[in-house]
């Protein structure tokens, strides 16, 4: 690589800047643990604690094979324990830094002495160790892990006088930006809001209608009732889904090797149902994690339990069938764990957790609850519906089951579901979690440190989801809360909104994190409220623009100070295609389809098997038009439009995706013919109202974006209008082939030259960074 | 992660991003390899950053150690070759044929479910005849003469052994570290440890070919090339033989260059009018994307349009290396990439599944790859490449010393085997010439050196200049690597 001049100076620019930059975001980012000027107070949760996990946990933490030397730095009594074969020395002793041998160890020179040792590949900074000093001479305060700690409803008293409070929420928010100094932003102008609530909450652009409906409305309180509106969507169920899915690691194939296809639509027509009929959450999670061990369950009931029957099954002949099904159990333990819990809690599949109070007993009393399936390792015949599974017949559709869209009106349905043995199949702890190496009983339970399992609970299941939704649960309603938040700002209150434990991120609000959870117990569960509640805070609302104070003193926007300017979903992106060219077809729910996909991608990588998963057969008429959730999900080859923009492969649970930008993201968005396709459709309904291109231009502009054009940006694409009118003048044999991307057929496409020049300055702004944004 | 590394990494994000701020200023200076996250700064001890003056680096600030190899080449071989037809001669097979396996050496090994319910373990070894080559002597199958040919340059690795015995499991844990699907595949690693030099053209590039043994065999998965919880950047990028070389890269129909270039440059302008308005970095991010899409369009064709090759050179690949999407013609594919510099090239070839059948099949699946493997290895070498570029051949495991279903006069079959299997290496500072590892005469049980695939693992980095332990990512809490939680050098394998 070489670097020429103009790109050095331009590096000695941007090195001033990043200093810059850097310096202001240390001072800025004080209970974070990395500032340089050492806090008056040091606090056990936000300072020191991310410090002794991280270094120091691995050898002196709950893990008690890889204990060393007695010392143990995960509990206050491990932690001011005496130590050393004579038990005459201690780690640490509150007030008196010099007996306490914990410093000695850290600011040694001594290569066989200092801590973390040089093997380990971990290092202390000198300002980490000037904080476990600080925090010693202090008297070493020790807490509890801040998300064990039953929350609290503390609403702080600010001063408004910019009338930036519009709920609790925004006086978290509020205190917390006066205390650093930086200024809330305004409010964003009517037309990004419009957009960003639409988008927010339904995963769809506004429709038309609405946005001149409002832009013409001169009250403030279209806010709310344009959010009501929203709410009761079928569009809102659908985007609640989207998010669903990824947790719950919906596929439509069975994800080993040759990767057969599975019936599980049925129950993602039933999560629809359930988010559209605003199903209380903690029934919503209920009947998925034991529907079947309700008292007489409905068939309903039962359909919610495939949720755990989502993972992965193999069909790989020559498995030993034992190892696999463990992996099952594995899998809806794992899922649990980081949807409900926030808990990594597979790290204490082979060994005790690290990191956080989880034993390796405590994984396998937890795999316990889900071990007694009737089911089967592999499945048994190429092609069989794995048990257990339910029938559900075309009668129970049309009279029980009205969601289930059975377009194909099949006589029967074959839904993987979940059952209990008669008698609970016996578990054990797995040494090094392997299948083969069972040692000690263990039973159902949950570990104390989050909360007691109540012996007065039924030891399954059904027990277990009631255990979640304990009141005194300090995790469940703060998990579920920040996941929330985390839909609507991009980003959650603990950014690792899959970890709550030690090794996560510590929360950027943790007194507002409380407050929305108790809020959200409040509400019953109620999540069309606690969204309502979120949507409608000043700090929602405000505008997402920085200016370079911002971007340099909070550039994360860790405060909040401004709206996140946000990168929009894979199904975003294809949706508003289809929706603002008008393709969109609304059909709720309903066997997978096949869109548009490139010719050959999965038969290039099939082995032979696969049955009708070998070859994609693209579908067509509506099929190439719904929304992307309906999208056939192929575990081993994913749809590659969808992927490229970040969507979860559904391999097993994720509940936050990566927000990524790359050049194939650009080919997908320039190239795709679903794009063009929209394109065209898109120019062809805009030029059938307004035969003027200037005009057509705007209101094309404004279908996709959802604000007026300025004149500068009408100007520039009018100019590219013109430019592509005259090319395509030049090479008129290339308009037709254009025109004939997609299936779509229009019958009397008037002007070519003009709607393949208007089709290009559409899949312009489709592809402009505006347009794939939530700004 | 120590506060070094956590200083490294915040500034590698500022660098990114505060680059690309600046970098709207003048696009035709972004490159592919800054976008793929690697920085023009090196943190200093005292996290303050200072320019770097020549090359562009991954999160690495420098390699661990003196790197020998710079680029891979993996010829993977899926569906896992029988070591006993190519390279572990085991004459005794052949005197015992038909007998059943001892326990003694079974020694309790778990079977898989497709002989498991056989009654009789017969023994059966090669139907193709062995010869010793190069200098050491290697034993290398009459099916593998190109192979045989280059036996001086490549060191053949005998006792591999994995902790898989099926098929997804296997390959998944080859390419990945990790049985479990999820992982960044080695490429992923590669480029998020080490960056790219190359400017128009992904760091990690993936061929597939079929075979012409055994049509309906093991299939593959993208995740096999997933670049997991590492920036999306660092995944693997298919190449595909006929017309879209990589998915959506070709112009719609009907669109010229020229209409296209209007479009990207009105992109760009109304991109930067936003970010005047919003102060969003990622918007100059986006235009950079967009141009890189842009210069794609021309690089890929440019290195998948192999029309300038000599015919000496076509001829040293083979007949195949004319007809696009055989793993001949993806061969020479892979040497091209190199010379642009792209880090990991991964080949598959599928259909080395031998369950039955195998001497016919096996000859068909080698016939496919032994000439365009051997002419890989000797073209780098005669272009000097063959020093800096690591070239892997081999499959996830081994197969069984006894037969799947009957013996007869001219047919057999083999089953999976963990145990043992071979693989050759050459190039990239490793020891050229030599064989390494033994197995016993049964070939079933490694009786010297064994190799697990995490070693392996660890010496291809080290090979790399990588201290396998070292380059790890934080995620869900915990820092994960290449080779999991194992892994040893095998220092007897560097030059």
């Amino acid at each position: 690589m070489k670097i020429n001049l103009w790109n050095k100076i331009s590096f000695c620019f941007v090195v001033i800047m990043i200093t810059a930059c850097s310096k202001s975001k240390i001072v800025n980012s004080q209970e974070f643990g990395i500032s340089q000027v050492l806090p008056d107070h040091i606090d056990f949760n936000f300072h020191i604690k991310p410090i002794l996990t991280d270094r120091c946990f691995k050898c002196h933490g709950p893990d008690e094979n890889k204990r060393e030397a007695g010392l143990r730095l995960d509990t206050y009594e491990g932690a001011m324990a005496a130590i050393g074969k004579k038990l005459d020395h201690f780690a640490i002793v509150p007030g008196d830094v010099k007996s306490s041998v914990l410093i000695d160890r850290i600011f040694t020179s001594d290569l066989d002495d200092v801590m973390p040792p040089p093997e380990s590949n971990l290092t202390l900074s000198n300002f980490e160790k000037k904080l476990l000093t600080k925090w010693i001479e202090q008297g070493a305060e020790w807490k509890k892990h801040w998300a064990f700690i039953a929350p609290e409803n503390k609403v702080p008293h600010v001063v408004d006088e910019l009338n930036f409070v519009k709920n609790d929420i925004d006086k978290f928010i509020l205190a917390k930006l006066q205390s650093k100094n930086l200024p809330a932003s305004p409010p964003a102008e009517k037309e990004y809001l419009v957009r960003r609530l639409a988008l927010d909450l339904t995963g769809l652009p506004p429709d038309p209608i609405d946005v001149n409906e409002i832009e013409s409305n001169k009250n403030s309180d279209w806010i709310e009732t344009y959010v009501d509106k929203l709410l009761a969507t079928d569009a809102y169920a659908e985007r609640m889904t989207a998010d669903w899915l990824d947790l719950a690691r919906y596929s439509d194939t069975h994800g080993y090797q040759d990767d057969l296809e599975r019936i599980m639509w049925p129950w993602r027509d039933w999560v629809i149902h359930a988010f559209k009929e605003n199903m209380p959450y903690d029934q919503f999670v209920l009947w998925q994690l034991a529907g079947d061990l309700l008292p007489n369950p409905t068939r309903e009931m039962i359909v919610a339990t495939a949720f755990n029957r989502n993972h992965k099954i193999t069909q790989e002949g020559g498995v030993i069938p034992e190892e696999y099904r463990v992996e099952y159990v594995s899998d809806r333990t794992q899922t649990f764990g980081t949807a409900f819990l926030g808990l990594s809690v597979e790290c204490a599949k082979c060994h005790d957790h690290k990191y956080d109070p989880i034993s390796q007993k405590d994984y396998y009393s937890l795999f316990a609850f889900f071990n007694s399936v009737p089911e089967a390792g592999l499945i048994p015949r190429y092609g069989a519906v794995p048990e257990p599974f339910i029938e559900l017949t075309d009668t129970e559709i049309s009279e029980q089951l009205t969601f289930i869209n059975n377009v194909d009106t099949m006589k029967k349905i074959p839904l993987l579901i979940m059952k209990e043995m008669p008698e609970p199949r016996a578990s054990f702890v797995l040494s090094r979690g392997a299948y083969d190496n069972p040692t000690t009983r263990v039973y159902p339970t949950m570990p104390e440190a989050i909360l007691k399992f109540d012996e007065n609970l039924p030891q399954n299941r059904l027990g277990l989801a009631q255990w979640l939704f304990d009141p005194q649960n300090p995790l469940t309603a703060r998990v579920t809360a920040n996941r929330i938040w985390q839909i609507i700002f991009g980003k959650g209150i603990v950014s690792t909104s899959y970890d709550f434990g030690n090794q996560g991120s510590l929360p950027s609000h943790p007194a507002l994190l409380d407050h929305l959870a108790l809020k959200l117990i409040d509400l019953n569960w109620d999540l069309k409220a606690f969204i309502k509640y979120i949507v409608l805070s000043g700090t929602y609302q405000q505008s997402s623009k920085r200016d370079e104070f911002l971007s340099s003193v909070d550039y994360e926007n860790i405060y909040l100070a401004r709206s996140n300017r946000k990168r929009m979903s894979a199904e975003m992106i294809r949706d508003q295609a289809l929706a603002a060219s008008g393709l969109l077809k609304r059909i709720i729910g309903g066997p997978s389809v096949k869109p548009y996909q490139p010719a050959g991608i999965w038969e290039e990588k099939t082995g032979g098997g696969g049955g009708s998963t070998a070859k994609y057969v693209q579908g067509e008429g509506d099929d190439l038009y719904r929304r992307s959730i309906y999208t056939f999900w192929k575990r081993t080859v994913p749809p590659p439009s969808l992927m490229t923009f970040d969507a979860a492969s559904r391999d097993f649970c994720i509940v936050k995706r990566q927000s990524t930008s790359t050049p194939l993201q650009a080919l997908v968005l320039l190239h795709d013919p679903q794009i063009v396709e929209a394109s065209r459709v898109l120019a062809y309904n805009e030029l059938s109202v307004n035969s003027d291109p200037k005009e057509a231009i705007g209101s094309i502009f404004k279908k996709i974006t959802n604000r007026k054009i300025n004149e500068a940006e009408l100007n520039t694409l009018f100019e590219l209008f013109q430019e592509n009118q005259k090319l395509f003048d030049s090479e008129p044999e290339k308009i037709k082939d254009f025109l004939k991307i997609g299936s779509f057929v229009i019958e009397n496409p008037g002007d070519e030259k003009i709607l393949a020049a208007i089709t290009s300055v559409t899949l312009t702004i489709f592809n402009l960074d505006e347009s794939i944004c939530i700004s | 992660m120590s506060e070094q590394k956590i200083l490294e990494e915040r500034a590698y994000t500022l660098n990114r991003r505060n680059f690309l701020t600046k970098a709207s200023l003048g696009l035709g200076t972004a490159s592919l390899a800054s976008l793929l996250g690697m920085s023009f700064f090196s943190p200093s001890k005292n996290g303050i950053l200072t320019p770097e003056t020549s090359g562009l680096h991954g999160v690495l600030n420098a390699p661990h150690f003196a790197p020998k190899a710079k680029r891979v080449i993996c010829l993977f071989q899926s569906g896992a070759p029988s070591q006993l037809e190519l390279f572990d001669y085991k004459p005794l097979l052949n005197q015992m044929r038909g007998q059943d396996l001892p326990e003694s050496i079974r020694n309790g090994q778990r079977l898989t479910g497709m002989t498991s319910n056989q009654d009789k373990f017969p023994l059966v070894g090669s139907i193709f005849d062995f010869k010793q080559y190069g200098q050491s002597g290697a034993y290398i199958s009459d099916i593998l003469p190109y192979t045989a040919k280059i036996a001086d340059e490549i060191c053949i690795i005998k006792s591999m052994y994995t902790e898989a015995i099926n098929h997804d499991p296997a390959i998944t844990f080859f390419q990945t570290g990790s049985q479990q699907p999820g992982r960044p595949s080695i490429g992923s690693w590669l480029s998020y440890g080490l960056g790219s030099e190359n400017q128009n053209l992904p760091n990690f590039v993936v061929l597939l070919s079929r075979g012409t043994g055994r049509v309906a065999g093991q299939p593959l998965y993208s995740r096999l090339w997933g670049n997991g919880f590492l920036h999306s950047l660092h995944q693997g990028v298919q190449f595909r033989s006929g017309k879209d070389p990589v998915l959506y890269l070709n112009d719609p129909d009907g669109m010229s260059k020229a209409t296209k270039r209007n479009m990207l440059d009105k992109i760009a302008e109304l991109n930067h009018q936003q970010f005047e308005v919003f102060g969003d970095p990622e918007i100059t991010s986006r235009i950079a994307q967009y141009e890189m899409a842009y210069k794609m369009q021309t690089s890929v064709p440019e290195v998948m349009n192999v029309e300038g090759e000599s015919d000496m050179t076509y001829k040293m690949y083979g007949p195949n290396a004319t007809v696009p999407g055989t793993f001949a013609a993806n061969a020479l594919l892979a040497r091209r990439l190199i010379e642009k510099d792209v880090r990991f090239v991964q080949l598959y070839h599928m259909g080395w599944d031998h369950h039955d059948g195998l001497p016919v099949a096996i000859k068909k699946q080698a016939e496919d790859v032994d000439q365009a493997s051997a002419a890989l290895v000797m073209d780098l070498k005669q272009r000097g490449l063959l020093d800096e570029t690591l070239v892997i051949w081999g499959g996830e495991f081994g197969r069984t010393n006894y037969s799947q279903g009957k013996i007869n006069d001219t047919s057999y079959g083999r089953d999976h085997h963990p145990r043992c299997f071979s693989i050759w290496m050459a190039g990239g500072g490793v020891k050229p010439g030599i064989v390494y590892g033994e197995t016993d005469d049964f070939g079933y049980n490694i009786t010297k050196d064994p190799v697990h695939v995490h070693d392996f693992q660890a010496t291809m980095l080290n090979l790399l200049g990588i201290d396998h332990e070292k380059l790890t990512y934080k995620y869900q809490g915990r820092r994960f690597r290449l080779t999991d939680v194992s892994g040893n050098v095998v220092n007897d394998l560097l030059a």
